[in-house]
This record gives C-alpha cells, structure tokens and sequence, in this order.
C-alpha cells in the first residue's frame, strides 16, 4: 500500500472541517475526489503535502510507504515522491522558472544521495517536460507563474509533475479555470506521467476532466467523510443526479 | 603632524574652534570665492550644529552616539608621499577594468602625481590640487549643489574638507573604463574624516563612476562625505555606491546630482555592511527631459543601521524620476528611507515614481519608511508604494512542496528580492560580483570576513551557492 489515511480528524480555528476520514492507495491507481464545495478536498489535499499554519490534525494517521507523514516536514514529503498540484499556483516574482526546478532537483537528488544533475541531462528533461504541456520556451526563463495566465499556471503544475517524477501526485482542481484545449493538454500530459509505479490523486467539483483523465476509483467527500466509492461509473451517475441523493444517504 | 582630539568639549565646540584654529591650513589653496563659500558654510553649522532627532528627515536616524565619541581630526594627510597602497588594499573584483582612484582616510593617494591629464582631455585629481590649478572651475562648481542649510553634516564638510577627487570629463568625451573611487579607512585609532569629491560632466558626455566606501579596520570611525556631481546637457551618468563598512563605523554620506537638460542618471547605492550608513541622494533637474532611476539595496544585521534620504527636485517640466529601494533586515537592524519628490509650481508632465520594500526577518528589525510626495503642479504623473512584510509564508510553502529546504527556500525568496535592485547594474563584471556578494551577504558567511570583502587583500575563495543561479 503506497498510502493509507486511517480515521483523519482535521480543524481549522477549532472547527472540524474532516471528520474521520478513510482512505488506500496502491501504485498505479488513479483516484478521484469528488464533492461539492467546502467539504474538506483542498484541505485533505494540503495536510497530505504538509502546508502547516492554519490545518490541524486532531486524530488519526497517514502512512506513506510505511512512513508516519504527519511528522515529515513539507519539502522531506516531496523529496520522498509527494507533489501537489495546486489550485492557486503561487507567483514568485524574481526565481526563474528554471533555477526553481534545477535547485528543486538538485535538492531531491541530493536526499537520495545523487550527484547533481548535468546541465545537460537537465536541459533534455526540461525540453520534454515543455513538450509535453505545450509551454513556450519563454515561459521557463520567466519568473515562476509572474503574470501567467490561469491556464498558463494549470500548465506549468503539470510541467513541475513532470520535472519531479512524484510517486504520489496530488492534482488539486487542475481542471478549474481551463478552457476545453488546455484541459485537453493537462489530462494528456497527466495521461502521460500516469504509470504502474506512481499513484495519483485526481480532486475535481465536475465530471468533465474525467473524461479525459479516467479513474480506477471514484470517492464523495461531503461533511468531512468519504460517503461513496466506486468506479468511474460512479461520477457519470453524480453529473446525472447531482450531490444531494449523497446528501441524504450520508444523513445518519 | 598636525592634529588634535576632539576630547573634552561637545563636537560641535571643537569643530567650531578647529575652524579658527586651523584658518591657514584649511583655506590653503583657496581662492576668494571659496573661502567665502567655507565662510557662510561655517555660519550655516554654527546656526544649525549637528543634526538630532527632533528633525524630520533625522528622526530615526539617533547620531548623539556618535557624536559624544572623541576623534582624532588631521589636516594633513594620515600618510607618508609614495605610500604603497597595494601593500594595504587590492581591489578584487574580477574582470572589472577601472580607474581606480584612490583616498585614503579622505586624502587623495597620488601615484602619478596629483593630477593626471588624459590625451581625451578628461581630467581626474585631487581636489586640493585642483583648488590651486583650477581656481575658475571651482568657483563655478564647488559647493554649488551641496545644499548646506538644512544638514549640519553638509555645511561641516562645506567648510572644512581639504581634498577629495576632481574628475572632469569634457563635452562630447565617452569614457569607456568606469572610473571607481575608493575611499579607504584605515588608522589606528577613531578618526573623522571630511572629504570632498566634485565630478563635472560635459555636454554630451559619459561616464561610469563606482564610488566604494571600506573600511579595513575595526576602529569607530566617522565619515562625512559629500560629493558634487555636475551633469550638463545631454550627460549621462552611471553611479553605484558600494558600502561595506566595519560594524562600528559612521559613515555619513551625501551625493548631489544637479542635471541639466536632456541628462540622464543612474544611481545605484549598494549598501553591505556598517554600522552605521545615511546616504542623502539629492537630485535636482535644473533643465528639461531630464531622466534619473535612484536604486538602492540595504543589507543589515546584528545593530546595524542604514538610513536612505532621497530628494528629487523637479524645478522644470518632462522629467522622469524613478525610485527603488528595497532592504532586507535581520536582528535588531535598522533600516529608515525617507523619499521626497518636490514637484515645483510649472514642472507639469513630471512623471515621478517611488516605491520602497523591505522584508523584515525577526520581530527586532525595524523599518522606517515615509515616501513622499508634495506636487505644486496639475499635470504630472506620479506614484509612490511601500511594503513591509516577513517572508511569504505561501511562497515559501510553494517551494518547500518541491523538495526545497527551509534554508534553500528562504534564500531564494531573498535573492529574488534584491536582485530586482542587483539587475540595474550595467557594469557586467560588477554586476557579477555584486551578486556574489549579495549571496554571500545572505548566507551569512560575509560578517566571517572582518576586513572588507569587496576590495580586501586576503584572497577569499570564490563564493559556492548551493542554488546556482545562474542562467542554463
């Protein structure tokens, strides 16, 4: 089991917004969490990648390849594979977009007791990582996400996923915010990325993205809980019905 | 040798006393003109005396410290003729192909005597030897523009300096090598230093000048600096200042640009370490189209203080001037900028911007920040900004969620932040090493270096970042 989250308890200033929350991933799972607003998606997303401040854990645990994640600070999670799409992508002005990658590998390679990586090798990775997505050249020697449009930003999230190789990626509604062509570029490069060793999950409010990005396992996040799981059959039935039959069944 | 101590008595008496005592050798090379001007400077302090805090433009700036310390005062230099500089002082930066013109304790170091003609016709010297060969010239120029009636510290100096560096670039002369001035504390005991430096730049004319301030020892100097830059029509100026003192030091330092129609000027004070810094920068547009960007970057730790005064004086119409100062404080440092644009009655189409912003990394470092704007005209446009803030804890959290180290992150959130400074610099090889610095300075590892970093004689290894920043 890559990662499992036993009876998670999470508040924010003392209100609970995740209320006993379980879950298991293996490698090579693509799963999607799906809920209307404001039921603790975003929040799951952050606590799994380690943002402290505002979130805290009041019960339960997260392994992470056997390893007790709660206690890993934020940058030991990603070296050890977490990455996390974010939602609101954070502008930096004054850090290129490449000296931010080349520091971050460097970094990670340096954790696992890897030489620096060649100026080369780092180039031909970059080069297929802005294929992959279709970002222009001029966008990496640009300050990270300064000025980029929100596509732009979806994008160059996806670009980082590429550059990083996570073993478990965290795509925080990736989808919102895009037109149906980047959409398009965002799920094929997800599509891409997608393998047999690493994991990834998929947090989206619509159906739409799953269309193109198609998931072995659907779950309903509402009030804090997963309410339902099922296949991706199970978020064809939620653009059909809406949330609210969930809503009722979820009533104890 | 003459000299005394400012023991026993407040500053201000012994200055005033010093004046009568030493007419001779301080009015030495004097024509009437400047005599007269050394004259009503010397009225102006005995009016004002030393600044204190109940003046607006020094009210975060506490100098009663400095002022209670004793001193000893020279009027004549500090050294032997043919004093081997390069036994005490070695410039190193790499690459960079300057002029170097040299003072030490204030007093021009002539190593091909005290005046040195270009085939150009650009001349550069010192001022004491210019007083004597170019009496017309100084009583054109000299204290023209270093306004003395509001600074105490301005009319001390007015009246009292003796030497400093002269460079005179003719109409129509493109000097191609930067020219840097050096200014080198060096003594044995605490000393205060006056010295005067009158840049006149032709029609047409160019020029790079790298002004550093060093100390290389740990004494607790004062330093009063004022420097008179003439810039007339169609001249451009490239100016840095580069300060890295000793954490004791007092340097006080005041620049007057005065320009002309059409000319152009960049600033660029840099400043590293010391104790404590005031930089007036005082530009005045006398003729239209003029254009000024004034930059500047602060650096300070431990109790540290660095004060930016900046006065922009738009007298005529369609001058652009640009402000930015950005600092970074740590411990219980100090950092104060103080920015006026005075948009005079008629100056319409002045377009006028200032912004200032700092990061403070402890709940100690304090910033005093006042941009200013006072607009007697209709039609202008002008902007001011300031910002104070910690680190982004979003950006940082960004960073950390790539695999990057708190360490790592922080740095490279601070570099980000002063290299939108570090990037004005259009001396390459400067630039380049201004960078290293500034990384260096970051890191911590300057503050290792006692002596001063940029210039000093102990070789230091080249500077290793873990991130490198520099461009694939």
């Amino acid at each position: 089991m890559m990662l499992t989250i036993k009876n998670l308890h999470v508040e924010i200033e003392g209100k609970e917004i995740i209320r006993g929350l379980d879950l298991e991933i293996k490698a090579g799972e693509v799963h999607a969490i799906m809920g209307p607003n404001g039921t603790g998606k975003s929040t799951l997303a952050n606590v799994i990648a380690g943002k402290e401040g505002i979130y805290k854990v009041t019960e339960g645990e997260i392994i992470y390849k056997g390893m007790n994640l709660l206690e890993m600070p934020v940058e030991v999670r990603a070296r050890e594979g977490i990455f996390l799409g974010f939602q609101y992508p954070v502008e930096i002005p004054g850090v290129s977009i490449t000296n931010f990658m080349r520091t971050a590998i460097n970094e990670i390679r340096q954790y696992k007791g890897l030489e620096q990586i060649s100026a080369g090798d780092f180039l031909k990775k970059m080069e297929k990582a802005k294929k992959l997505v279709e970002i222009q050249s001029k966008l990496t020697n640009r300050s990270v996400n300064e000025g980029f449009s929100g596509g732009e930003k979806k994008k160059n999230e996806i670009f980082q996923m590429a550059m990083l190789e996570p073993e478990l990626a965290i795509l925080d509604e990736t989808d919102s915010g895009l037109d149906i062509d980047a959409l398009k570029i965002v799920a094929n490069g997800v599509n891409t990325l997608r393998s047999k060793d690493n994991a990834i999950i998929v947090i989206t409010h619509y159906q739409r993205l799953l269309d193109y990005i198609v998931p072995d396992f659907v779950h309903v996040l509402f009030n804090g809980r997963i309410v339902k799981s099922g296949g991706k059959e199970l978020a064809l039935q939620l653009e059909e019905k809406g949330y609210d039959w969930l809503k009722e069944e979820a009533q104890p | 040798m003459m000299k005394t101590t400012t023991e026993m008595s407040s500053l201000k008496d012994t200055m005033l006393r010093l004046y009568e005592e030493h007419r001779s050798a301080i009015f030495g090379n004097d024509n009437d003109v400047m005599t007269g001007r050394r004259e009503s400077a010397m009225a102006s302090f005995r009016k004002t005396g030393f600044p204190h805090k109940k003046l607006e433009n020094w009210r975060n700036t506490d100098i009663s410290g400095i002022i209670d310390l004793p001193y000893h005062y020279y009027f004549r230099p500090t050294f032997k003729k043919g004093i081997d500089l390069k036994r005490i002082f070695q410039c190193n930066i790499p690459n960079l192909q300057t002029d170097m013109v040299s003072q030490l304790n204030g007093w021009y170091i002539s190593e091909n005597g005290p005046l040195k003609k270009e085939r150009n016709g650009v001349i550069v010297g010192s001022l004491e030897a210019v007083r004597r060969e170019f009496p017309d010239l100084i009583a054109k120029h000299y204290g023209r523009y270093a306004r003395d009636e509001k600074n105490g510290f301005v009319a001390l100096n007015n009246a009292f300096a003796q030497d400093g560096v002269f460079i005179l670039v003719p109409d129509n002369v493109k000097v191609t090598a930067p020219i840097q001035l050096v200014n080198i504390i060096h003594h044995d005991r605490n000393i205060f230093v006056q010295n005067h430096n009158l840049i006149i730049l032709g029609k047409n004319s160019s020029l790079q000048l790298v002004q550093c301030d060093d100390s290389i020892d740990q004494q607790r100097s004062l330093v009063n600096t004022v420097t008179e830059i003439f810039l007339d029509e169609n001249a451009s100026l490239d100016h840095y200042k580069l300060q890295n003192k000793n954490d004791q030091s007092a340097l006080i330092n005041a620049v007057f640009f005065h320009l002309e129609k059409d000319a152009t000027l960049s600033t660029n004070a840099i400043t590293l370490n010391g104790g404590l810094i005031r930089n007036d920068h005082d530009v005045k547009f006398a003729g239209e189209n003029g254009k000024a960007d004034i930059m500047g970057l602060y650096l300070v730790d431990k109790t540290q203080h660095a004060d930016n005064q900046v006065f922009v004086d738009h007298t005529v119409p369609n001058c652009h001037s640009n402000e930015l100062f950005k600092g970074i404080l740590d411990d219980s440092a100090r950092g104060v900028f103080n920015g006026h644009v005075l948009v005079r009655p008629g100056a319409q189409k002045t377009d006028a911007r200032q912004n200032n912003k700092n990061i403070l990394l402890t709940d100690k470092a304090v910033i005093n920040t006042k941009p200013f704007l006072e607009i007697y005209a209709d039609d202008v446009k002008c902007s001011h900004g300031a910002s104070i803030g910690q680190m982004d804890e979003e950006a940082m959290f960004y960073l950390r969620a790539r695999g990057i180290g708190v360490d790592n992150a922080r740095l490279l959130l601070m570099y980000a932040f002063a290299a939108e400074v570090i990037n004005y610099i259009k001396i390459e090889a400067l630039k380049t090493r201004v960078d290293d610095m500034v990384k260096k300075r970051l890191r911590g590892e300057l503050s290792i270096c006692d002596q001063c970093v940029l210039h000093c004689s102990t070789m230091e290894k080249p500077v290793q970042f873990d991130i490198d920043m520099s461009k694939i």
